[in-house]
């Protein structure tokens, strides 16, 4: 089989977050994988250089020797993305985040999620606003985590938070986009990039996210509970170039009441009657 | 000894033990994690010198799987 041919469209369209440029633009979660070893090669087949990790207390008396996160995925070859999962509050996110920073010995780029109650998971954009102003105030970097709200998406944006990052719905519920009109909005007003975060189920679900024009697309669960995650994260990588490539190619518009052949009308061996 | 709340856990060391001495007693040495005192980060480069006191809450954190 001949390897498949770049286009010279192709050629740069680098995805630029906080003044750094990825090729990808598919993050990826390492959450609920079985191990390590199959978070690392889900991210591997994913293609992704931008991974998310949680903060929490250190299992303190635990064996010294076990594996850590960190060795899976180490901070040299991938862009570690911090997150505040689990946080309620603005208090409690920004406190992880410094946390965070120390961690990975000064990295500033941070994803900020402040959520609102555990059953739904679903922002809290009131704190989420408070905390990615005291963020930006001290220097992170902030890829903030929000609701498909175009005004907060853009209050976000107007605070300096680095991309703005609504979800397609909600967290681990694997329903895909449910308001494509709402990140359309997000998308025509943002200066920065828009990544879905959130909500995707399967392939297409981040296909159709890509060709809305999204930036990015991130996800965890689809991938880590698939009944193939490797597979699944391979899968996601076509899917998000692909999606990629039909928003810059610009679709075809739709004609609802009208077809249209593709091959000549004339010539046919047999003409029809006019 | 003096008593100390680590990641909400009572922990005992000597009077006048510093983080580095905390790491070591909890076999954290070495290890990629971060340190919260009072509220308050210590940088890994103030662990050596930073004296503990009674009461003292501390959080140690790592890096785990998370989306």
């Amino acid at each position: 089989m001949n390897a498949p041919t770049r286009l010279p469209e192709q050629a740069a369209d680098p995805l630029v977050i906080g003044g750094r440029a990825y090729r990808s633009r598919l993050l990826i979660g390492t959450g609920k994988y079985r191990d390590f070893d199959e978070t690392r090669r889900a991210v591997e087949a994913s293609g992704a250089e931008i991974v998310t990790v949680a903060i929490r207390r250190t299992n303190i008396g635990q064996n010294a020797n076990e594996p850590s996160l960190l060795d899976a995925l180490p901070p040299s070859k991938f862009t570690i993305l911090p997150n505040t999962a689990g946080c309620y509050s603005a208090e409690d996110a920004v406190r992880t985040l410094r946390l965070a920073r120390e961690l990975l010995d000064g990295h500033d780029l941070v994803k900020l999620e402040v959520l609102g109650d555990p059953d739904t998971l679903y922002p809290n954009v009131i704190e989420t606003l408070k905390a990615a102003q005291t963020l930006v105030r001290d220097g992170f970097k902030v890829m903030v985590y929000t609701s498909d709200d175009p005004i907060v998406a853009k209050q976000l944006e107007d605070i300096g938070c680095v991309a703005v990052m609504p979800l397609a719905s909600l967290i681990g519920s694997g329903m895909g986009i449910l308001n494509p009109w709402n990140l359309q909005l997000i998308i025509a007003n943002a200066k920065v990039p828009v990544v879905v975060d959130a909500g995707v189920g399967t392939a297409s679900d981040a296909a159709v996210a890509m060709e809305l024009g999204c930036d990015a697309v991130l996800m965890n669960t689809a991938v880590a509970k698939a009944q193939n995650p490797v597979l699944m994260a391979q899968a996601m990588r076509k899917a998000v170039e692909a999606g990629r490539e039909a928003f810059l190619a610009g679709r075809m518009p739709k004609k609802l009441y009208s077809a249209s052949p593709s091959s000549p009308a004339a010539g046919l061996i047999s003409p029809k009657a006019a | 000894m003096i008593q100390l709340s680590v990641n909400g856990k009572v922990q005992s060391v000597e009077p006048g033990a510093d983080v580095a001495r905390l790491l070591q007693v909890l076999d954290l040495s070495g290890k990629r994690v971060a340190v919260e005192r009072n509220g308050e980060i210590v940088p890994r480069s103030l662990y050596i010198g930073t004296r503990l006191a009674e009461g003292d809450a501390l959080e140690i954190v790592v890096a785990v799987g998370g989306g």
